[in-house]
């Protein structure tokens, strides 16, 4: 695979890395000559000097035949547009940027730049996978398919807890997909017993999440 | 009074260019708003003048182009023309097909310096404008001696 990545941050630069020993074959284009002077030490040939949102810049490398196409400047604009050029002028068939600033994501999806990635947003996620609140997490939202994927908690005094999955009266639009159980996991049917202190993965359409963890959570005592 | 006559314009990018363009159209008399991201700015907009950007009617907001609230503030979604004139062709084309796009502006136009990139995004239906192209074809044109200009060309 032929990989263009723009910027020589610590994300390009690793991304770079790791791409280079999987055997693929890779340019980084770095637009700071001092950062592009430290790449160029370890990358060699494959590191380049230059403005990565410059047409002929992507163009001297070989943007054209390009599999994948990799935007990671510190500047959201600047990924916006390398992507929209890389897809809308060159072709290239997969396209991978990074969003800095997580209020821009909204011009990424105007200008049809997918997917995108966020580290803010991912760091945010692995906290509150490893913090839940309110013993809820989203493990997975598909916005085209609208669907998700969530994970409850099911506490000493979940409702929940133990009855089987097809008592639960859980709504229709929604399943449970796995239950995760001492340090291992199962897919249940119907009569599976959900007991306290399981983790419970559910698919659910969006907009009845209220009505699927109010299922699972403690109720307070009136 | 123009009042009901005027456009609203506004005008991203208060250096050179924009605060220019400002200027004129207010006296042309049309609403204008300008957004900078450096509250000084709004210098280039009084210099010269006989009383201050305010003062005259005109609107001044303080706020970074990418950011929608920014935008809103400065009253994007009653404009008839939008100028995209920051000093970052990628700020301006970003901003420009926000604009276009998502507040449906009626008339939008983008400065773009990279000749290159500013060919492209035409072809695709921006109307962007190259100061570079422009001094380009009038220095030629100079150079082969087909127009000859006293003063200040362009």
């Amino acid at each position: 695979m032929y990989v263009v990545i723009v910027g020589a941050g610590k994300v390009g630069w690793n991304l770079a890395r790791e791409l280079i020993n999987k055997r693929h074959e890779v340019t980084v284009i770095e637009s700071d000559a001092h950062r592009f002077a430290v790449v160029e030490q370890e990358l060699e040939h494959s590191a380049m000097y230059g403005d990565g949102s410059e047409l002929w810049v992507l163009e001297r490398s070989g943007i054209e035949r390009a599999d994948l196409v990799v935007a990671v400047t510190g500047d959201d604009e600047d990924n916006i547009l390398i992507s929209q050029v890389a897809r809308e002028k060159y072709g290239t068939p997969r396209v991978v940027a990074r969003c800095n600033n997580p209020r821009n994501l909204q011009h990424f999806e105007l200008l049809g730049v997918r997917p995108v990635i966020s580290a803010t947003d991912l760091i945010l996620r692995l906290i509150e996978h490893e913090v839940p609140k309110y013993g809820l997490v989203h493990l997975l939202d598909l916005p085209e398919e609208r669907l998700e994927i969530i994970e409850l908690e099911v506490g000493d005094g979940s409702p929940a807890a133990g009855r089987a999955v097809k008592d639960l009266g859980l709504p229709d639009g929604s399943l449970v997909i796995s239950i995760l159980r001492e340090g291992g996991g199962f897919v249940p049917t119907g009569d599976s017993v959900i007991e306290p202190g399981d983790e419970v993965l559910v698919v659910l359409d969006v907009g009845i999440e209220s009505r699927v963890t109010e299922l699972f959570t403690a109720r307070t005592a009136a | 009074m123009y009042c009901g006559l005027g456009m609203f314009v506004l005008i991203v990018g208060c250096g050179r260019v924009g605060s220019a363009i400002a200027n004129s159209m207010m006296e042309e008399g049309h609403d204008v708003s300008v957004l900078d991201e450096d509250a000084e700015a709004i210098a280039l907009l009084d210099r010269g003048q006989e009383s201050s950007w305010e003062e005259r009617g005109g609107q001044f907001t303080e706020g970074t182009a990418l950011e929608i609230d920014a935008l809103l503030a400065a009253g994007i979604e009653r404009a008839d023309a939008f100028v995209a004139s920051t000093d970052g062709d990628n700020t301006n084309l970003v901003i420009a097909q926000v604009a276009k796009r998502r507040f449906n502006v009626d008339r939008v136009v983008v400065r773009v310096l990279d000749p290159a990139r500013a060919r492209w995004y035409a072809e695709q239906g921006l109307q962007t404008v190259c100061p570079t192209q422009t001094a380009i074809e009038l220095l030629e044109a100079a150079v082969r001696g087909q127009i000859r200009f006293e003063g200040v060309a362009g």
